[in-house]
């Protein structure tokens, strides 16, 4: 009873847009971070096979929500669900799309990637300790340039989100102090007095364009698409490397996925020269025991068919792709967990 | 020429005109009954809402109790919510809006009842009420895209350098230059609930009779003796009314809000620093609430519900006085 009316909106919603999908579709709901990709992963699979997507991009906890309560074939989610909820639930869980965070920053006088800084100074500014551009911290980890007397202001999203969840992950794991203070989720009690929340990748970006000394994150692929100012930022190795496909890419391949159950693998700060630090893995939810079993195949055809043929369109719109040798291991171990007859 | 005997014979029911008799009847009943359904739904609906709300609310209200209206804690990563942040960030926006939307309101409202010539005043009205007819959303991009970026660079500093600089009220315009904040949202709404009220001035100040305004203009009364102590206090409680009912728009308007508000969880003594009110918080937040967060979530919508509900109810009254003194009077 809890959720009833957000079921019975939810509901309703999936519901009216089921029926005007055809009976063979596949259903799935959540993350907002990779519906760019499944659109266009699903629109290319149409044209292929004649079965459609119907994805809700309702949110990472809006899918959780309907793949327990089974009105939808998978659920996707940015954050990982642990190992022992997925058993709770009986569900599994697979990685299927890689992206990353970016930070950005409006400072006059300072282009794309002319700023550097670290985790740790990152999260000093984002808990609000280091409120002006030309404190000795950010003036130590850019020694050739000089900074400008100005405020700083701290642009978050406000709306709950995968981008948010992976930056908080990150500056949880790179700052004792964030990780007590503030955590990690789709949403956090941003710290600093002079927070500004924008709605989406748009609303951020648009904060940070129009406030001087302004700094905030954004999805890649939206950074990429309107190259707002972004910052350099040290990985695991001491290196200040920029975001870019290569550097996504070698985040992603030095990761064990099988090192931790149920694959909720959270991958940022990985270690390597050109790893970005701020990555992160989208999730795919589905049942072990399927009520609809030829749904559930369906749903592993797609994704199957992706894998193999979907790696261009991914990189089209500044994802990274997973690598063949991931995916033949999510093959071969998670699927067969999940009963097709 | 009708003869008293002849009368009961030629109006003496036949059994065709019983049938439509009936059958008129069984109409009306129909009727009755129909309609009667029709506007029951309405209450059925408008109950079913409150229940649905309060049943989702309820694993807030249990945990954080009474407290919850006073806390002004927002943790979602811990699970702690107040609704102190929200609620005031939704009354201050509102009653900012209200201190700029009345008087404008009132200036218009008097041009065109009192001064305007009749040429002007279709047109103009007109105008005021195309106001209202602007979806939200676009107001919340033209706060953003358009107002905020202006409002930092010169609104901002002026009232920072003139009001900024006085005792007592010089903090609430003390900090950070953004665009957006409180202070953004309720200009923003003062021009989205203007139209509400200067049409309901507008429209009770024309009840005031003719020859009430008249006679005090024949004693030599200006147009703004005769607004002050005719005009006005003839129709005190309508005016109240139109208040409340640009309040009552104010505070549950989302779109725009979110858009300008800053949404930030913080109450800080600056008009000038980001906040939240109700509705942008339920906006943002929606999508990826988990079981308390949603459940709190569901809990400010209830708030936000009973805060609109008096605040219109007391429109509802006072404007139902003044027709009632219309009555009386004229």
């Amino acid at each position: 009873m809890k959720n009833l009316f957000a079921k019975v909106l939810l509901g309703g919603a999936v519901a009216a847009f089921s029926l005007q999908a055809s009976a063979a579709d596949i259903t799935g709901a959540g993350a907002t971070f990779p519906y760019p990709i499944y659109a266009k992963w699903a629109e290319a699979y149409k044209k292929e096979t004649g079965i459609g997507l119907n994805y809700q991009s309702i949110g990472s906890s809006g899918g959780l929500r309907q793949i327990r309560a089974k009105t939808v074939t998978f659920g996707a989610s940015d954050a990982p669900v642990s190992g022992a909820d997925l058993d709770k639930d009986s569900m599994v869980q697979f990685p299927a799309i890689i992206g990353g965070t970016v930070p950005v920053f409006n400072l006059e006088g300072f282009n794309s990637g002319e700023v550097r800084i670290t985790g740790a100074v990152l999260a000093d500014i984002f808990m609000g300790n280091i409120t002006n551009w030309n404190d000795p911290k950010i003036a130590a980890i850019n020694p050739s340039k000089t900074f400008p007397d100005q405020s700083i202001t701290v642009v978050h999203r406000a709306d709950g989100s995968g981008t948010t969840f992976n930056f908080t992950d990150y500056l949880a794991a790179v700052s004792q102090p964030w990780a007590e203070k503030v955590g990690k989720g789709a949403a956090v009690k941003w710290p600093a007095d002079s927070s500004v929340g924008g709605k989406g990748n748009e609303g951020v970006a648009a904060n940070v364009a129009r406030i001087k000394g302004a700094i905030g994150y954004v999805e890649y692929a939206y950074a990429k698409k309107t190259s707002i100012p972004y910052m350099r930022l040290q990985n695991k190795d001491g290196v200040f490397v920029r975001p870019t496909e290569a550097s996504f890419s070698a985040a992603a391949a030095g990761a064990d996925w099988f090192s931790v159950p149920g694959m909720a693998l959270s991958i940022v700060e990985q270690p390597g020269a050109d790893t970005w630090p701020i990555s992160t893995a989208s999730f795919i939810l589905m049942y072990k025991q399927p009520s609809d079993k030829a749904a559930s195949v369906e749903v592993l055809k797609f994704f199957d068919w992706a894998f193999k043929n979907g790696k261009q369109m991914a990189i089209d719109l500044a994802y990274v792709p997973l690598p063949d040798s991931l995916t033949d291991q999510i093959r071969a171990k998670v699927w067969s967990q999940i009963q097709d007859k | 020429m009708n003869s008293p005997v002849a009368s009961p014979q030629s109006s003496a029911p036949t059994a065709a005109m019983m049938a439509v008799v009936k059958r008129q009847k069984l109409q009306d009943f129909l009727f009755h009954k129909v309609t009667m359904g029709f506007s029951l739904l309405v209450l059925i609906a408008l109950l079913s809402i409150i229940a649905s709300l309060w049943i989702s609310a309820w694993p807030a209200f249990e945990k954080f109790g009474f407290g919850f209206i006073w806390s002004d804690e927002w943790d979602i990563v811990n699970d702690e919510f107040g609704a102190l942040i929200a609620i005031y960030g939704t009354l201050m926006s509102s009653v900012i809006a209200l201190v700029i939307a009345i008087p404008l309101a009132f200036g218009i409202a008097i041009f065109l009842t009192e001064m305007c010539p009749v040429w002007l005043r279709r047109p103009l009205g007109t105008a005021v009420e195309l106001l209202a007819a602007v979806p939200s959303i676009i107001y919340g991009m033209f706060g953003l895209f358009i107002f905020a970026p202006l409002f930092a660079d010169y609104g901002q500093p002026a009232l920072q350098s003139t009001l900024g600089q006085m005792p007592i009220i010089g903090p609430l315009f003390g900090g950070a230059t953004n665009g957006v904040g409180i202070l953004a949202a309720g200009i923003v709404l003062a021009f989205m609930v203007l139209p509400f009220i200067a049409a309901v001035m507008r429209d009770v100040f024309e009840i005031v009779p003719p020859i009430l305004r008249e006679s005090a203009y024949g004693i030599g009364c200006t147009t703004w003796e005769v607004v002050r102590n005719v005009v006005l206090p003839y129709t005190q409680k309508g005016v109240i009314g139109g208040i409340m009912l640009g309040l009552g728009r104010a505070l549950g308007e989302t779109m725009a809000v979110t858009f300008v508000i800053g949404n930030s969880h913080r109450i800080l003594p600056s008009l000038f620093a980001p906040g939240s009110s109700i509705a942008s918080t339920l906006a943002n937040e929606f999508a990826e609430a988990g079981d308390l967060h949603l459940s709190a979530l569901f809990a400010l919508g209830f708030l936000l519900f009973v805060i609109t509900f008096f605040v219109l109810a007391a429109a509802k009254v006072m404007i139902l006085r003044t027709e009632k003194a219309k009555g009386t009077k004229s």
